[in-house]
């Protein structure tokens, strides 16, 4: 599985990532793109390589932003913390969520977190310290450790995307550990797994849970990217949106998800002050397309006509 | 402990799905050391009959024992964690695995370090030897690298039963073992079976009656959800009601290949 291709692969995602703001591409834009590719490959953790469907993730990916934002602004404490802070808040979140949802399979599932991430959208819309439809503005970037000032825009990309980096390769351990083959057996064939003697739903939350805790980290880092927390990040179309990077890049593979984000986050940014909301629109074709005609995805069916998983 | 000459006990065993009894008040009694066979029509209920054994289907009524321990509220993983493993009526494998890694993902189970998710993949290479043997022991040592979705049928059945030696079961059940198999594929397996009980016991559910009649110490007939005999070959095959139940004798006696759809659930 763990190819030499692999290698090569790696070296391309981290050049790419250390060269890209020196070549002169926008570092923000960058650095949106890494937050959702880091978002992207946590949801498909959870779909890709679990075969689980939620249609919820805004919910972790806003928690851990509004908790960010009030843990540095509102607190006074360092980035650092406040990223720690959103995490582990995205992860006791996945939790509750993944107890509730786990009972049940397929669309069920799905229509379990979609549910409560809707309930948890307007708890935010009427709690006082999210700033409502305003969102909560102008959380400061500040000092990393005390030591790196983070206003700096170059300081500040090294950090997203070392953080990104970190996510992602946890991720891609998490597959390959001894934990990662029983999800793979479970995804393969959950009621053969069961009459190994595996108590599957237990496999499922704590996978649920470490999907919530990345996707977390990087709507903590979101934050501090954007010095915001809104109500996008929870509203449901958020949910939508990380499927759609998932499955454009490509479904259960490693660098699919990262190909997604980078593919609709540019797109966006691109045609937004061209065809304003008819971006709605387009991302709506490109799903058809993409079901349609390339349903591995892009990386997925690159990996095919190479003969090797990427 | 009266009672520990039979390993699997149900009594009174039922399942109600709306409108329509599937087993119906079965008690089965499985001796340790044999080889069980459960055949009968049709819809008579032998694989919903398994389902409740193994808890993959909650009993309406009734007790299940294996080992003189109560089993009939656990769950399923549990049941299977005492050593009462199942197969499945259609394959059941893990098709994008490789070979090895089927066999190797039920032995890991007892290492105990099936929830690190933080380990590299490579501790579990010290279960490869194991799993090879395992293998091997089935003629699958050749095939181990092999992608199992690529395997024929036949293969696949004996990749399963590898896959549920390595749990080291006391009690293997399995529905339909020989189902769909040509006829050097069921000569392969039938081996298999008699190789693998010898330290254990055996339950299955089996069409195949060449197979059920070479096999099997005991035989109980299910018809209607109901028990309709049990005994030894030679005399459950001459039994009239046996024969009824089949509708006509040519049936029972006569090798049934084909395609068996069960009420599953």
């Amino acid at each position: 599985m763990n190819g030499g291709h692999m290698y090569w692969g790696f070296a391309a995602l981290i050049g790419f990532g250390l060269l890209a703001p020196v070549a002169g591409i926008y570092p923000t834009f960058l650095m949106k793109c890494w937050c959702f590719a880091l978002f992207a490959c946590a949801f498909n953790l959870l779909l890709g390589y679990t075969g689980l469907l939620s249609f919820g993730h805004a919910a972790f990916l806003s928690v851990a932003a509004y908790v960010a934002g009030h843990t540095i602004r509102n607190l006074g404490f360092g980035p650092e913390w406040g990223i720690l802070a959103g995490t582990l808040s995205a992860g006791v979140l996945g939790y509750v969520f993944g107890s509730l949802a786990i009972r049940r399979a397929g669309i069920y599932f799905a229509m379990i977190t979609l549910a409560l991430a809707q309930m948890l959208y307007f708890v935010w819309l009427q709690m006082k310290f999210t700033g409502g439809e305003d969102g909560l503005q102008g959380v400061p970037r500040g000092m990393l450790f005390g030591l790196i000032d983070l206003s700096d825009n170059t300081n500040l990309y090294y950090l997203v995307f070392a953080i990104f980096l970190a996510g992602f390769f946890l991720i891609h351990r998490v597959i390959h550990s001894p934990f990662g083959q029983v999800l793979q057996a479970i995804r393969e064939n959950e009621p053969r797994a069961i009459s190994l003697g595996y108590d599957v739903d237990r496999y499922k939350l704590v996978v649920f849970v470490l999907s919530a805790a990345l996707s977390g980290l990087a709507g903590a880092t979101k934050t501090l990217v954007f010095q915001l927390a809104s109500l996008t990040d929870a509203h449901w179309h958020m949910s939508g949106e990380v499927v759609l990077m998932t499955l454009l890049g490509g479904l259960g593979t490693v660098f699919g998800p990262v190909v997604g984000a980078f593919v609709i986050i540019g797109l966006q940014n691109q045609l937004a002050d061209k065809v304003g909301s008819w971006v709605q629109v387009i991302m709506g074709i490109i799903f058809v397309i993409c079901v349609l005609v390339f349903r591995r995805g892009i990386v997925g069916e690159l990996g095919r006509l190479l003969k090797r998983p990427l | 402990m009266a009672d520990t000459d039979y390993i699997l006990e149900t009594r009174g065993l039922t399942k109600a799905f709306s409108g329509f009894v599937a087993v119906d008040g079965v008690d089965l009694r499985v001796r340790r050391g044999t080889i069980h066979a459960l055949i009968g029509p049709n819809g008579a209920g032998k694989t919903t009959c398994f389902n409740l054994l193994t808890r993959f289907l909650a009993p309406t009524n009734g007790t299940i024992t294996f080992n003189g321990r109560d089993i009939t509220r656990m769950r399923p993983a549990a049941i299977a964690r005492l050593g009462l493993v199942r197969s499945f009526q259609i394959s059941a494998t893990f098709p994008h695995m490789t070979v090895l890694e089927n066999v190797r993902v039920a032995l890991q189970r007892k290492t105990g370090i099936s929830m690190h998710f933080w380990k590299s993949g490579r501790v579990l290479d010290r279960l490869n030897g194991r799993a090879l043997e395992l293998l091997e022991a089935v003629d699958l040592g050749a095939f181990a690298g092999a992608m199992t979705v690529e395997l024929p049928y036949g293969r696949k059945r004996a990749l399963e039963i590898a896959t549920t030696l390595a749990l080291d079961p006391e009690m293997m059940l399995l529905d339909e073992p020989t189902q769909g198999m040509g006829h050097e594929d069921v000569g392969r397996v039938v081996d298999l079976i008699r190789k693998v009980a010898v330290n254990r016991t055996v339950l299955m559910v089996e069409h195949n009656m060449n197979v059920v009649a070479d096999l099997s110490d005991t035989i109980t007939v299910l018809a209607r959800g109901a028990v309709l005999a049990e005994g030894p070959y030679a005399e459950v095959s001459r039994n009239s009601r046996v024969l009824e139940a089949y509708v006509g004798s040519e049936q029972v006696g006569s090798e049934q290949v084909g395609s068996e759809q069960e009420e599953a659930t």
